[in-house]
C-alpha cells in the first residue's frame, strides 16, 4: 500500500479550519458588531403604526353629548418603499390627478424619504371601504385611522373650541406630539387639551415585502395600547345655550349667564357665531379663512375677549365700594344736577336704592367723587391719587381690571381696563399731579378709561346675587376617566363688603324691573322677581345696550349679562328683555310669553360694520 | 472484518438535517400550514425526502461495498447519459435547463453527476501501477471532472459546473503538484486587484515584488545563474499580461449578471443596484444574517426571513434563516458542525486501506467543502452570487438525495476498511 503525501493531509485541516474562521470572524462583524443591519432590517420589515385614542368627549350639565369622535383614515407613504406604482389606477382609485399626486409625493419625500408622512388626510369610512381591494397594490402606502369632532347640535363653538393640527411651536413646547397629530387649539379643546388627548399607543406590525401586514411583531408583545381621552364634563346647559344662539341669532354681542351659587357658567354666547362642524377636517382650511375674514369676527368670543365701557351698570358697583367706605350712607340723596353731567328727567335721588333705580348720573357723579377726594390730603392731587389707589383695590376684588381665571385659554381673554394712579401718572395720558377727581369723573358713571369684558359683568351680577362674593366663573364640573371635581374653581371671592350694603343693591335692582320709575319693565317676568341694571355703554357708533341681571331675587339661580353691540336704545330697550328671555327659559323651563320672543328673536337691531378698505 | 458506521460522522450528519429542516420550516412558515407533516408545504415535503435519503442511506450500508469501485464506471456513465437527457428533454426555468420532469416530480440530474464522478475518478486514480506523472493520466483525469463540468455548463448552470473544481483536494492529497494550487490562488488574487485598483499600481506591486525575488535569489541563495533570471523576469511579464486581460475577461467571458455580481461584492455597483437591483439578494441576506444579533431573534421570529424578503430563502439562502433566528451562537454552531464534518472525513480519509477508498473520501470532503464555502461566502457578502446549494440543509430533494448517497457510500465504505485493500 503507497501512501505518500500524508502529511498533505495537515494542509487540507488547515484550510478548513481558516474557511470555518473566517466565516465566525465576518458572522461575529456582522450579529454582534455592528447594529447597522439591525437597525436597516427593523426599518424594512417593522412598522410602528401609531395608535390614537379617542379623544375625550364632551358633555353638558344634564349629560347630553355635545362633541364626540368619529372615525376617519388617513393615507400615509413611505417614498422609500414606493416600489413600481400603477400611477394611474392609483390616481382613479384615490381620486386625484396625476400633478396633483406628484405634488403630494413631492411634499411628503421633502418631509422624509424613510419614515412616513401623511398623503391624504382624513378620508372617510366610506371612501377608504372603496380602496381597500386595491390598496395592497401599492407599495409604501397604508392607511392609519384617526378621529374627527362631531357636534350633533351646532352650538357652543366659542366655548367648545376647535381641534387642529400641529404647528412647530406645538412640536417644540412637548415632545408629545409628532407632525400631522391634532391639538386643542382654542376654547375648551385647547384649556383641557392633556386630559382629553388621552395617551397615544403603538403596534408594530410585521410587514412582508409585499407590503402586506403579517401580523403583530412578537405577537403584539411591544405593543403598547392608546388610552383613551378623558371626557369633560361642563356646567353649560345645552338647551339653554341653544336659546340664547337662537336669540342672538341675527344681532352682534353676549349673552354669559352664571348660577351664581356656583360661578357655573350655563351659557356663554358670542354673536354672530359659527357652526362648530365647520372647522373639522378637510374643510376646516377653507372654512377658517372665510370666517377668520368676516368684518363681524365670528370667531371671536366677544363675552371674555370684548372690552366695553360698562356704562350704568358701573353704577351698582360705585355705591358698594362708597357705602363700605362710609363717604356715603344708605340714606344719601343728592339732587340731579343735570349741569354736573347730563342725564335723563326724573326725580332726584333719595336714596342709594332710588339712585340705583333711577340710574342718576349726578348722583354717582357725587358719589364718585367723594371716594376720589375723600379729604385726607390737603393737596387736591394727591388726595384724588389716594381715592383713586382705594377705589381700584376695591374694583379689583370685584374681579374688574383682570383676567378672570375662567378654565379657558388665557389667550382669548381680556382684562379690561379699571385706571390706577399708575395709569393717570403716565405722561402719556395726564401726568403725575396733573390729575384730580375734575378730570376722571366720567369713570363715575361707566365711561371714561373705565372698560369691561362682559364675563365680568356677568359676574358683577353674580356678586350682587350673592350678597357680596363670587365663585370663579368656569366651564367644566368633573374631568377625566375619575371624573375629578374641577375643585380650584369652587373657591370663595369675597368682596369684603357688608352683605347688608349689597341687600340695597338688590332691592335697587328689583326696582328697576318692577318699581315705577324703573329702567327695564321689559325684564319683567310674571311670576319671577328678575332684579337687574340696565347700561347705555357710549361708543364710537351707535350706542351698546348692556343689561345685568339675576332671579329670583332670593335665592338666585341664574345672573345673566347681555350686551347688544351698536344697537339704538339703552339697556332697558334690547338687553334687558332679551335677558328676561333667558332667565324665564332657564327657571321655567319654557318662555310664556311667546309674541315678546319672537319679535326679540326676529329683532336685528345692530348697526352695519363698515367694511374696512 | 465488519466494523461499526462511524457514528459520529451520522451523528454530524443528523443534526446538521434536522437543523436544517427545522430552518426550512421557519423560513416557509405560515400559520395556516403550521402542522408538520403537510405535504402542500415546502417543510413536508423536505419530510418526506429526509425520509427517502434515510431509506437509501440504510440500503447504502447494506449491500456489498465492492459493488461502488466495481460499477464505477457504470454509474459515470449512466449519470453523463442522464446529463445529456437533460439537455434534450429539460425544463427550462431562470434560464437554466437542469431539470427532469416527470410528471410532478422533478429531478436534477447534475447533482448525481458529483458523486458519479468522485466514484469513476477514485476508480481512474486507483487503478494499478498508474505513473501519476504520464501525461496521458494526467488528461484522462482531467476528461473525468471536465466531461460532466462541461455538459452542465451547456446547462447555464455554471454553479455546479464549479463544484467540480472540489477534485482538486482529492488531487492535491494524491499528489498533484501544489503549483497549481498556488497559481490557482494568485490568479484569483490578481484578478481581484485587477478590478479594484488601478492597473499600474497592481503592477507595481508584481515588479516589487520581482525585485525582492531578485534580491533574494542573488544576495541570500547565491543562485546566479542565467535561468532563474529569466523565470522571474517571465513570471513577472506573464502576471503583468494577465493583469492587463482580466478587464477582457471581464467583459467579454462573463456573463452580464455575472459581471454585476462581481461589482457588488467589490463594493463597485452604485447603491440601486446593490440594494435593489442585482445585490437584493445579497443585500437581503446580510440584513437578515446581521439583524440576528448575538442569540437571533428566535425561532419562527424572524422578521426579514418570515416575511419573504430574500429570495430562495429554502434553498440557496437559507443560511439566512439561521442567522437572523438563531443569532452568532447559532451560526457558528453551524459552521462548526460543518468544519467537524470535514474534519472528520479527512481523519476517516486517512484511515483507509484502499486507495480507491481514501481517493473518494477526500471526494466526499472536497465536494462538501466547496458547497459550504460558496454558499455561506455568497450569503455573507464574502463571494460573489453563485446559486448551489448548503449541504444536508437547503430545501430539495435531489441535493438532500445526492448528498446522503455520496457520504454514505463513503460510510459504508469505511465500515468494511479491512475487507477493502
Amino acid at each position: 500500500m503507497r501512501n505518500q503525501y500524508q502529511e498533505r493531509s495537515t494542509v487540507i485541516r488547515i484550510i478548513f479550519l481558516t474557511v470555518g474562521l473566517i466565516f465566525i470572524v465576518r458572522l461575529a462583524f456582522m450579529q454582534v458588531f455592528d447594529g447597522e443591519y439591525r437597525r436597516l432590517a427593523d426599518n424594512q420589515a417593522l412598522r410602528p403604526i401609531t395608535q390614537y385614542p379617542g379623544r375625550g368627549l364632551i358633555y353638558d350639565r344634564n349629560g347630553e353629548l355635545l362633541v364626540y369622535n368619529e372615525a376617519v383614515y388617513d393615507l400615509m407613504v413611505i417614498p422609500k418603499m414606493v416600489k413600481n406604482l400603477d400611477t394611474n389606477l392609483f390616481c382613479n382609485v384615490v381620486g386625484i390627478t396625476r400633478d396633483e399626486f406628484l405634488t403630494r409625493m413631492k411634499k411628503a419625500k421633502k418631509y422624509s424619504t424613510y419614515a412616513a408622512s401623511i398623503f391624504m388626510k382624513q378620508v372617510s369610512k366610506e371612501e377608504y371601504g372603496a380602496w381597500q381591494n386595491h390598496l395592497y397594490k401599492f407599495h409604501g402606502f397604508y392607511v392609519q385611522q384617526r378621529t374627527l369632532r362631531v357636534y350633533d347640535k351646532p352650538i357652543a363653538a366659542h366655548v367648545l373650541g376647535y381641534v387642529g393640527e400641529v404647528n412647530q411651536s406645538d412640536l417644540d413646547n412637548d415632545k408629545y406630539y409628532k407632525q400631522g397629530d391634532y391639538i386643542g387649539k382654542s376654547g375648551l379643546e385647547k384649556s383641557y387639551e392633556e386630559v382629553l388627548r388621552g395617551i397615544k399607543g403603538k403596534h408594530i406590525m410585521h410587514v412582508d415585502v409585499h407590503n402586506r401586514e403579517i401580523g403583530h411583531y412578537m405577537n403584539g408583545a411591544l405593543d403598547t395600547m392608546a388610552i383613551e381621552g378623558g371626557n369633560l364634563y361642563t356646567t353649560l346647559d345645552a338647551e339653554l345655550q341653544e336659546y340664547a344662539e337662537g336669540i342672538m341669532a341675527n344681532k352682534r354681542g353676549c349673552i354669559v349667564a352664571i348660577e351664581p351659587a356656583t360661578g357655573e357658567v350655563l351659557a356663554m354666547v358670542s354673536a354672530p357665531g359659527y357652526d362648530p362642524n365647520l372647522l373639522v377636517g378637510r374643510v376646516r382650511g377653507k372654512n377658517y379663512l372665510k370666517l377668520d375674514s368676516d368684518e363681524n369676527k365670528p370667531m371671536l368670543n366677544r363675552a371674555l375677549i370684548g372690552q366695553y365701557p360698562p356704562g350704568s351698570i358701573f353704577k351698582v358697583a360705585q355705591a358698594m365700594i362708597a357705602l363700605d367706605l362710609g363717604v356715603i350712607t344708605p340714606q344719601t340723596g343728592f339732587v340731579c344736577d343735570k349741569s354736573l353731567v347730563g342725564c335723563h328727567n326724573h326725580p332726584s335721588a333719595r336714596s342709594v336704592q332710588e339712585a340705583i333705580k333711577m340710574s342718576c348720573n349726578p348722583y354717582f357723579y357725587q358719589v364718585y367723587r367723594r371716594i376720589i377726594q375723600q379729604g385726607k390730603y390737603k393737596n387736591i392731587y394727591k388726595d384724588a391719587q389716594y381715592g383713586l389707589t382705594v377705589w381700584h383695590d376695591y374694583m379689583l376684588r370685584f374681579g374688574f381690571g383682570q383676567k378672570l381665571p375662567i378654565d379657558l385659554p388665557r389667550g382669548g381673554m381680556s382684562s379690561g381696563n379699571i385706571p390706577d394712579t399708575a395709569f393717570y401718572n403716565n405722561k402719556r395720558w395726564y401726568g403725575r399731579d396733573k390729575w384730580a377727581f375734575s378730570t376722571i369723573y366720567s369713570n363715575s358713571i361707566g365711561q371714561g378709561e373705565v372698560t369691561v369684558v362682559p364675563l365680568q359683568m356677568a359676574n358683577l351680577a353674580c356678586i350682587v346675587a350673592n350678597r357680596g362674593y363670587y365663585i370663579t366663573p368656569h366651564l367644566v364640573r368633573y374631568f377625566g376617566p375619575d371624573s375629578t371635581k374641577n375643585e380650584e374653581y369652587y373657591e370663595k371671592h369675597e368682596t369684603g363688603i357688608k352683605p347688608a350694603y349689597f341687600e340695597i343693591a338688590v332691592n335697587g335692582m328689583y326696582d328697576v324691573v318692577h318699581g315705577a320709575g324703573g329702567t327695564a319693565h321689559k325684564a319683567n317676568i310674571p311670576d319671577i322677581d328678575v332684579c337687574g341694571k340696565t347700561g347705555t355703554a357710549q361708543n364710537s357708533g351707535d350706542d351698546h345696550s348692556v343689561f345685568i341681571s339675576f332671579a329670583p331675587k332670593n335665592n338666585p339661580k341664574i345672573a345673566v349679562a347681555v350686551y347688544v353691540e351698536n344697537a339704538r336704545g339703552g339697556g332697558g330697550t334690547w338687553a334687558a328683555p332679551i335677558a328676561s328671555l333667558v332667565i324665564e327659559k332657564y327657571i321655567r323651563g319654557e318662555v310664556t310669553r311667546k309674541d315678546f320672543e319672537r319679535m326679540y328673536r326676529e329683532a336685528a337691531p345692530c348697526q352695519k360694520i363698515k367694511k374696512k378698505k | 472484518m465488519q466494523t461499526k458506521i462511524d457514528w459520529v460522522t451520522v451523528l454530524l450528519y443528523a443534526v446538521i438535517l434536522i437543523f436544517g429542516w427545522l430552518n426550512i420550516y421557519a423560513a416557509c412558515y405560515d400559520e395556516a400550514h403550521a402542522a408538520v407533516f403537510d405535504f402542500s408545504t415546502l417543510h413536508g415535503k423536505e419530510m418526506m425526502w429526509i425520509g427517502a435519503s434515510l431509506v437509501i442511506a440504510l440500503i447504502i450500508t447494506l449491500i456489498d461495498p465492492h459493488i461502488f469501485s466495481s460499477t464505477a464506471y457504470l454509474i459515470y456513465f449512466a449519470v453523463i447519459g442522464l446529463l445529456i437527457l437533460t439537455l434534450f428533454i429539460g425544463d427550462t426555468t431562470n434560464g437554466g435547463t437542469s431539470w427532469i420532469k416527470i410528471g410532478s416530480f422533478k429531478f436534477q440530474a447534475s447533482e448525481f453527476a458529483k458523486f458519479a464522478t468522485a466514484l469513476a475518478l477514485a476508480k481512474y486514480m486507483s487503478t494499478l501501477d498508474l505513473d501519476y506523472k504520464q501525461i496521458r493520466t494526467k488528461i484522462i483525469a482531467w476528461a473525468i471532472i471536465l466531461f460532466p463540468a462541461g455538459i452542465i455548463i451547456l446547462q447555464h448552470d455554471t454553479g455546479s459546473a464549479l463544484v467540480f473544481a472540489s477534485f482538486l483536494l482529492p488531487l492535491y492529497r494524491e499528489g498533484m503538484s501544489a503549483k497549481i494550487l498556488v497559481i490557482g490562488l494568485v490568479a484569483v488574487v490578481l484578478f481581484v486587484l485587477a478590478l479594484l485598483m488601478e492597473k499600474i499600481w497592481v503592477i507595481a506591486i508584481i515588479g516589487g515584488l520581482a525585485l525582492i525575488a531578485l534580491f533574494y535569489l542573488f544576495v541570500w541563495l547565491n543562485k546566479r545563474t542565467m535561468k532563474h533570471y529569466i523565470w522571474v523576469t517571465a513570471l513577472f511579464l506573464i502576471c503583468t499580461a494577465y493583469v492587463f486581460s482580466v478587464d477582457l475577461a471581464f467583459e467579454k467571458v462573463l456573463q452580464p449578471h455575472q459581471r454585476e455580481r462581481i461589482d457588488v461584492l467589490l463594493g463597485k455597483a452604485d447603491k440601486e443596484t446593490s440594494k435593489t437591483g442585482t445585490g437584493y439578494n445579497v443585500y437581503q441576506s446580510k440584513l437578515a444574517i446581521g439583524s440576528g444579533g448575538l442569540i437571533g431573534k428566535g425561532f419562527l421570529n424572524g422578521t426579514i426571513t418570515k416575511a419573504d424578503f430574500v429570495p430562495e430563502q429554502e434553498t440557496d439562502f437559507i443560511f439566512c434563516t439561521v442567522g437572523e433566528e438563531w443569532g452568532f451562537v447559532g451560526s457558528t454552531l453551524l459552521i462548526l458542525a460543518y468544519i467537524a464534518l470535514l474534519l472528520r472525513l479527512v481523519r476517516l480519509a486517512e484511515r483507509q486501506y484502499s486507495k480507491f477508498s481514501r481517493f473518494y473520501g477526500y471526494s466526499v470532503a472536497g465536494i462538501l467543502f466547496i458547497h459550504i464555502l460558496i454558499n455561506i461566502g455568497m450569503v455573507l457578502g464574502l463571494l460573489p452570487v453563485i446559486g448551489i446549494p448548503l449541504p444536508f440543509f437547503s430545501y430539495g430533494g435531489s441535493s438532500l438525495m445526492a448528498f446522503t448517497i455520496l457520504l454514505f457510500i463513503f460510510l459504508r465504505q469505511d465500515q468494511e476498511r479491512t475487507n477493502l485493500i
